[in-house]
């Protein structure tokens, strides 16, 4: 299928949902309206909250808040999770010593952490960046883990014998063996570090995509949780899409599945 | 003899520890010598442990008796004059062709603007001359081969030491790969301690063929010299009569090995 094919049905399908929508809350149907306005409000109302918002410019500074939050989550939970990771896979022991609580924070829902980091870091950006942080590091943790775990046994000898010193495998086979892994694992935390501060945001800030939603909600404006939810998933893909980008440039020498070769 | 050996293995004994707390000893009492400028095939069954054989040479692998020496000198740690040429994929997966053949220099301290130009060379020189800017996906198994060819030779290791490593080939990749290794070879002499199992190839490169007995505790049961003229060409010394004397002659000792090799693993299986 061509390009233009797919992206035309792509289209097709967000056009026929939002037909539905509009229909089913404006047009009686057997003597009633299907979805009454005050639960699922309509598209045209949800439309003119977003193009109100774009047009009075609030909607930047929210952006711009939930996206620093992200960012901040993202580098810092990169950061931590790949150090760790390194050195819990250099060192066994400390990895068998430390296994079970690893294991058990990780397991905790991170919504129950959202008050406890309020009542520390206040209701600013930190609390969200804390909490994205909390999911992004064991994602990247656990990749990095593995990358170092598992490189092939036969390119480690090779380096070896090759003559590489402990400093040098760290560079040369560790490292991007360790990155790779870390990459393939970007969409996901980098999703994490936006549910992060949304949810963050959600339960309790002044600013934000989160607090943009959870506002409407409390005065019951249906229209501006959609037109929130609209603005939120535009801004994900935004993101995926850049990560795709640098995902592209730094994996250029690992085969693709359409590639066929091994 | 003045000129030194280049690997000497003394009753060179290997074991291994089994899973379950049992010793399972590979090799038994080995004793092999590879001369300066020598080309000597290492031939088995299956699981004889050639392969760990050419494992203690490089320092892998300690023997859990006997010695090893390179150079009249008792090994300690990796074998640092070795070049390991490997049999599965070696290649570091996130280096170009280039940057692959590349790092054997730039581990020594090489700058990266004098290695890249003789890694280049060296790319030319196995046939690859065009396919730098590869990654090691993006090339065929055979070139593969090539490209670590080039980067074990690019570091001018004095002994070369090789485990089947065209195994993984088709059968005339691997012909096309045994006289490109050949002719590199023919242009220094270094000395090659080759594992393989496949004794035509064995009898067509080496200057000595090295027969194994099947394992556990296998030994080595055989040395014949092959005195075919060099330069040979793989494609046409297999038609020369010596060749198929020769072959005839170390085949009727392999042959009960083989069998013996065969019906082990397969009991193994069984067991299991």
């Amino acid at each position: 299928m061509s390009r233009v094919t797919l992206l035309a049905l792509q289209i097709l399908v967000a056009v026929v949902c939002i037909a539905l929508w509009e229909v089913l809350s404006t047009v009686p149907l057997f003597g009633k309206i299907l979805l009454p306005p005050f639960f699922f409000s309509n598209p045209v109302d949800v439309f003119s909250q977003i193009v109100k918002w774009f047009a009075s410019g609030v909607i930047w500074k929210h952006l711009a808040i939930t996206l620093w939050e992200s960012i901040l989550a993202f580098v810092i939970g990169s950061l931590g999770g790949v150090l760790v990771g390194f050195w819990f896979a250099r060192q066994p022991l400390v990895a068998a010593v430390f296994d079970p609580y690893v294991k058990m924070a990780n397991a905790l829902p991170r919504v129950v952490l959202a008050p406890i980091f309020a009542l520390w870091l206040g209701l600013g950006i930190w609390s969200k960046v804390a909490l994205g942080v909390t999911l992004v590091f064991f994602i990247v943790f656990f990749n990095v883990y593995q990358g170092v775990k598992e490189v092939s046994r036969t390119v480690l000898d090779n380096g070896r014998m090759l003559g590489m010193s402990e400093r040098q495998l760290m560079q040369h086979v560790y490292w991007p063996s360790a990155l790779s892994w870390m990459f393939s694992s970007l969409h996901t935390s980098v999703g994490f570090a936006v549910v992060g501060a949304v949810v963050g945001e959600y339960l309790g800030s002044a600013a934000g995509l989160g607090y943009l939603i959870q506002q409407a909600e409390g005065v019951f404006d249906v229209a501006g949780v959609f037109a929130g939810m609209f603005v939120l998933s535009a801004f994900v893909i935004l993101i995926d899409m850049g990560v795709t980008l640098v995902e592209r440039r730094l994996l250029v020498w690992r085969p693709t599945a359409a590639d066929g070769r091994g | 003899m003045t000129t030194p050996t280049a690997v000497a293995l003394e009753d060179a004994k290997v074991a291994f520890r089994l899973g379950d707390g049992r010793v399972y000893t590979a090799v038994e009492k080995a004793h092999l010598t590879v001369a300066q400028g020598e080309f000597v095939a290492i031939v088995g069954p299956t699981g004889c442990g050639k392969s760990t054989l050419l494992n203690v040479a490089a320092g892998l692998l300690k023997p859990a008796a006997g010695s090893a020496k390179i150079f009249d000198r008792p090994l300690a740690g990796l074998n640092r004059d070795a070049g390991y040429l490997f049999q599965a994929d070696a290649l570091f997966p996130w280096k170009t062709a280039l940057d692959n053949v590349a790092i054997g220099l730039e581990i020594k301290g090489t700058p990266r603007a004098e290695a890249l130009p003789r890694a280049q060379k060296w790319l030319t020189s196995v046939g690859l001359g065009a396919f730098a800017g590869r990654y090691p996906h993006m090339l065929s198994g055979g070139q593969r081969k090539r490209v670590a060819l080039a980067q074990v030779l690019i570091r001018d290791p004095k002994i070369l030491l090789m485990d089947e490593p065209f195994g993984p080939l088709d059968a005339q990749t691997r012909q096309v790969m045994g006289n490109l290794l050949l002719d590199l070879w023919n242009a220094d002499r270094k000395a090659v301690l080759f594992v393989t199992h496949d004794l035509e190839e064995a009898i067509a490169l080496a200057d000595r063929v090295v027969i194994m007995s099947a394992g556990p505790s296998s030994r080595i049961i055989g040395d014949w010299r092959v005195t075919l003229p060099r330069p040979r060409d793989i494609f046409e010394v297999r038609l020369d009569k010596e060749f198929h004397a020769l072959h005839r002659e170390i085949w009727s000792v392999l042959k009960d090995e083989v069998m013996k090799g065969y019906a082990q693993s397969t009991q193994a299986a069984e067991a299991v």
